[in-house]
């Protein structure tokens, strides 16, 4: 008989061996070597923390009490992984195209994200999983009792295990549960580690079943008989009931939060799931295909009185068997360590993700979710969420004081979990059912849970049966849950369950009915219900290496070749691979996405490695993010586009600027040249003659006259010329002051006249018009006088006609006044007509007669000034020039 | 010394002050004032020598110049040229042309003069060669 401390010290190995196992499996995922951690098997194996210590032991006690109906807690599940394959595929592809965390967030995301349900759902799963945490400790002090003082099965004084063993897994759970926040909230130690307990648990009720079929009976046949002869198969047989309990247990294993943990989030390869569809049923049938058989053996030994829920550590106890009996022991610390362990886990995950974190961000305001800061909250919160789950079900087992009562909570905790299904089944099934269904019916189903099984159960556990549980409050008689709605209940479970389950599908379908979805929850419904069109199927790390070929390709894309191949080089080193392609193991990956989001965004980068490696269709959120990113690469190449068709612009007006300026370059150096000739030629003269003067030798007086008089002539003419340039100089720089002041126009071309001499020559005859000149202007009188002048002269000394006469024609316009000045010559050729305005520019017919040809352009600047102009109008005979005059003018009185 | 020298210049001035100071020199000066007409004055006048003006009213001096060196008669012909702008450019233009000498106005009479007697120097030299 093993000592109390030998017990210990054999749990602390085992315990120890666990660790061992996690740890290493945690190291070989890391470096992406742990195949067999990866295999179908192991899957399968984690799948079997179903069958928890209320199964283990209690499955015997069941069928010592009512027969076969504990088969029907196997039934469920079973059915579910052969008939209902396909839904369990679609959770799975569902849950990794979504990143989905656990049953809260599959259901929150399918309701458009709603952090409300999901705390509705996080509620019921903790409220649910408690007691049946409570029972894991129980059953974990119990076999202890039991084992230290076999055949008392009174209270146990081993009291304080139940906190140790609480203690320890939380620290298991939180050491291998909240390592880091995986992308794919995989947790590879832990699996492994529920994984060997699952052979164990298995283990240990075979070896106890064929024990006792051999051992103890004589082979089959003689076991048959024993089994006729047994009162387990004298009990009745009701059908409602194995109904009932068949779909609640089918029910449980597609909503309870563990369940949901193993089969959707744990999951690396969908094709494992092929496996899990015969391997796990064949599990269940194997764990509990000798429960009869002990049950018979158990009774045989005991009788009736004795506590069947032991008989699988005490039958191999009372026949002497220690080491078996440990095997059994350490079968069930397994079936209860790994139930609590990946409950905690799950539950912690939902409790941090949808009730702390929201509420925490709420509080804080953080404005940056993906901060270090935030991941440092959650993980804490996770780890608090982990110790919290623990001590709740130990507070409520230290509460409950291992009454019987506790036994029935498994199939109470079922029913409430169940609430989670009509929700689940028509989010995946249904692309009509919204958020306020949902919220409804589960709402609905948990209160009517709550009320009929959880409270009465919980009052119970605690000793007290408040009257108002069985009159109804407020003496409402059918509110009552001992006679809801006054059915005088011969199942109270399977009452609870028709009416919350009932009441719940019909509430969901109703609420999605009358409401209207968000267009998130439109979108994701899509994705749920269609989610085969949406992503590919997750393949493990064998399909991994593809995947890296896949991540290089695209890294080269953005990150460029040398970069891309320098990151994958290092990292393959770093995990001493030699082929230069890294296992895509999550820290590879996490530095692979931050290097590709300084050139895509962070959350394009997530879409594209997320696409790769998980398979999994890129979310919502991810989209939006997506959105924004490219919405600011748009901006941004909008304006680079603004600011290049800017350049082009600028580069379009500086080669106008600099074409101008190079005209203008050349204008100045043909001006200059122009300058030079019109300066040189009279000085030519000037020079020779001068020089001739001043010989000595005869040069008779008339051509000494002569001589003299053209320098004198040349010297006006420079004068002149260098007059004019001045003056145009300074009409062109718009320096000019103009004198402005009434004139009568007929004053102003008497001056004229009489300045340019025609009246004194009297060659040119001009006519005018008096009474058309009796204008008064507003003008400057001794400017308009010089453009007078120089068209008078102009004509004087280039008209060719026998006899020339000038017409100066005055014309009234609205708002102007047009003055022509007309000769009979015979005009300026038309190719010239362009040119007469330009500096230095003289018609040929022009050439031998005195003037640099500045005098146009001079008057032409002039007329700018007074807001009037200058232009010459081709005609059919003569040169006739046209001065037009701003409109301040008055007709004289 | 002594020959026909025509003079092609359109300023009224110059051509009469250089008509004056060649004609003392022993010079017979045909003066000639219109580009356009003044290939058919060389023919006309056969003279030994030309003092032609750049700047030409109807004909630029380099293109008389030009058809000048491309007939036979008158390629050897000496040409002593006149221009206001004195800027390098048309001096190398002229010269390329086949110009003999070059005058920048205003020049010096002296100038003028040992421009031309040169010119005729070096033709008789080459005539007796």
């Amino acid at each position: 008989m093993l000592s109390f401390n030998g017990l210990v010290a054999v749990c602390v190995l085992y315990v120890v061996f666990l660790f061992g196992i996690a740890f290493l499996a945690e190291k070989r995922a890391a470096e992406g070597r742990a195949r067999w951690l990866n295999s179908p098997i192991t899957y399968t194996l984690s799948l079997s923390i179903y069958t928890t210590a209320w199964t283990f032991y209690g499955a015997v006690g069941s069928a010592v009490r009512n027969g076969l109906e504990f088969l029907t807690i196997y039934l469920g599940p079973t059915l579910i992984f052969i008939g209902w394959f396909w839904l369990l595929r679609k959770m799975v592809r569902i849950g990794r195209a979504q990143r989905i965390t656990s049953i809260a967030d599959m259901i929150s995301s399918r309701y458009g994200k709603s952090g409300g349900v999901a705390a509705l759902v996080t509620l019921l799963a903790v409220i649910g999983a408690t007691p049946y945490i409570a029972l894991q400790l129980q059953s974990v002090t119990l076999s202890f009792s039991v084992f230290v003082r076999p055949g008392a099965l009174g209270a146990p004084d081993t009291e304080q295990t139940a906190i140790w063993v609480a203690a320890g897994l939380a620290l298991f759970t939180i050491i291998f549960g909240t390592r880091s926040l995986d992308v794919n909230e995989r947790h590879p130690g832990l699996v492994s580690a529920i994984a060997l307990e699952a052979i164990v648990k298995l283990a240990a009720i075979l070896a106890v079943g064929i024990f006792v079929v051999w051992g103890v009976a004589d082979g089959p046949a003689n076991m048959l008989a024993r089994i006729e002869a047994s009162p387990v198969s004298q009990t009745g047989w009701n059908g409602a009931r194995w109904l009932g309990l068949t779909v609640l247990a089918g029910a449980a294993i597609l909503c309870l939060p563990r369940m949901f943990q193993v089969l959707v989030v744990e999951n690396s390869d969908e094709r494992h799931l092929a496996t899990a569809g015969w391997a796990f049923p064949l599990y269940l049938m194997l764990i509990s295909v000798f429960v009869v058989p002990i049950a018979v053996v158990g009774l045989e030994m005991f009788g009736s009185d004795a506590n069947p829920d032991l008989f699988v550590l005490t039958v191999p106890l009372g026949m002497g068997q220690d080491g078996l009996a440990l095997l059994v022991f350490l079968g069930g610390f397994s079936a209860a360590t790994s139930m609590v362990i990946v409950a905690a886990l799950a539950l912690s995950t939902m409790l941090a993700n949808h009730i702390i974190v929201p509420f925490w961000l709420r509080l804080t305001r953080h404005d940056d979710p993906m901060s270090g800061d935030m991941r440092r909250v959650a993980l804490m919160a996770r780890r608090l969420s982990i110790t919290g789950v623990m001590f709740l079900g130990y507070g409520y087992y230290r509460l409950s004081g291992g009454a019987d009562a506790l036994a029935d909570i498994g199939l109470i905790a079922f029913l409430g979990v169940a609430q989670i299904l009509p929700a689940l089944l028509g989010g995946i099934l249904w692309r009509g059912a919204t958020r306020v269904g949902a919220a409804l019916g589960i709402g609905a189903g948990f209160l009517i849970w709550a009320w009929l099984l959880l409270i009465p159960n919980v009052a119970e556990t605690g000793g007290v049966m408040p009257q108002m549980l069985i009159d109804g409050p407020f003496g409402l008689v059918w509110l009552s849950p001992v006679t809801p709605l006054g059915l005088q209940a011969t199942d109270p479970l399977l009452t609870a369950m028709v009416l919350s389950l009932g009441v719940n599908t019909f509430l969901f379908i109703f609420g999605s009915l009358v409401s209207f979805p968000s267009p998130l929850e439109r979108l994701q419904g899509a994705q749920f219900v269609n989610v085969y069109d949406h992503s590919q199927p997750l393949y493990g790390w064998q399909g991994a290496s593809g995947a890296a070929d896949d991540l290089l390709i695209m890294a080269q894309r953005i990150l460029g070749t040398s970069r891309a191949g320098r990151l994958f080089q290092t990292a393959a080193e770093a995990q001493g691979r030699i082929s230069g392609v890294p296992e895509p193991t999550p820290d590879f990956l996490e530095r692979l996405e931050r290097e590709l989001a300084g050139s895509v965004g962070a959350a394009t980068a997530h879409a594209m490695v997320a696409q790769i490696v998980g398979g999994a269709s890129v979310s919502v959120r991810d989209l939006l993010a997506v959105a924004d990113e490219t919405a600011q690469i748009m901006e941004y190449s909008t304006q680079l586009e603004a600011k290049s068709e800017e350049l082009a612009q600028t580069a379009a007006r500086l080669q106008e600027v600099n074409a101008k300026l190079t005209a203008l370059s050349l204008q100045k150096d043909a001006f200059l040249s122009q300058i030079s000739h019109e300066l040189r030629t009279p000085m030519t003269s000037i020079r020779s003659f001068s020089e001739i003067l001043m010989q000595p030798d005869g040069i008779d007086a008339a051509a000494r006259t002569r001589f003299s008089r053209i320098i004198h002539d040349e010297t006006v003419r420079l004068t002149r010329l260098l007059d004019d340039l001045l003056d145009l100089s300074v009409l062109e720089n718009g320096r000019v002051t103009l004198h402005e002041a009434e004139a009568r126009l007929s004053d102003v071309l008497d001056r004229a006249i009489h300045a340019a001499g025609a009246q004194a020559d009297g060659r040119l005859i001009i006519r005018r018009d008096p009474d058309a000149e009796a204008v008064t202007l507003w003008t400057d009188p001794d400017r308009l006088a010089q453009v007078f002048i120089n068209l008078i002269s102009n004509a004087q000394k280039y008209c060719d006609a026998p006899a020339p006469e000038l017409t100066i024609s005055v014309r009234q316009m609205p708002g102007r006044l047009q003055v022509e000045f007309a000769d009979n010559g015979s005009g300026i050729p038309k190719r010239q007509q362009a040119l007469i305005f330009e500096k230095f520019a003289r018609a040929d017919t022009a050439k031998g007669a005195p003037g640099a040809g500045l005098g146009l352009a001079i008057s032409r600047e002039i007329m700018a000034r007074l807001g009037g102009g200058l232009s010459y109008v081709p005609s059919e005979q003569g040169t006739r020039f046209r001065v037009r005059l701003p409109g301040r003018t008055r007709r004289a009185a | 010394m002594g020959g026909r020298i025509l003079l092609i210049e359109d300023e009224g001035n110059i051509l009469e002050a250089i008509s004056f100071i060649l004609s003392r020199a022993g010079w017979q000066v045909q003066g000639h004032g219109n580009g356009a007409t003044a290939l058919d004055a060389v023919a006309r006048t056969r003279p030994d020598m030309i003092v032609l003006d750049v700047m030409l009213p109807g004909c630029s001096g380099l293109e008389i110049l030009r058809a000048l060196r491309q007939r036979p008669e008158t390629a050897a012909l000496p040409v002593v040229m006149l221009t206001a702008k004195g800027q390098l450019k048309d001096r190398e233009t002229a010269l390329e042309l086949g110009a003999d000498a070059y005058l920048t106005k205003p020049f010096s009479n002296a100038d003028l003069l040992a421009t031309v007697a040169l010119l005729a120097q070096s033709r008789a030299e080459s005539g007796r060669a």
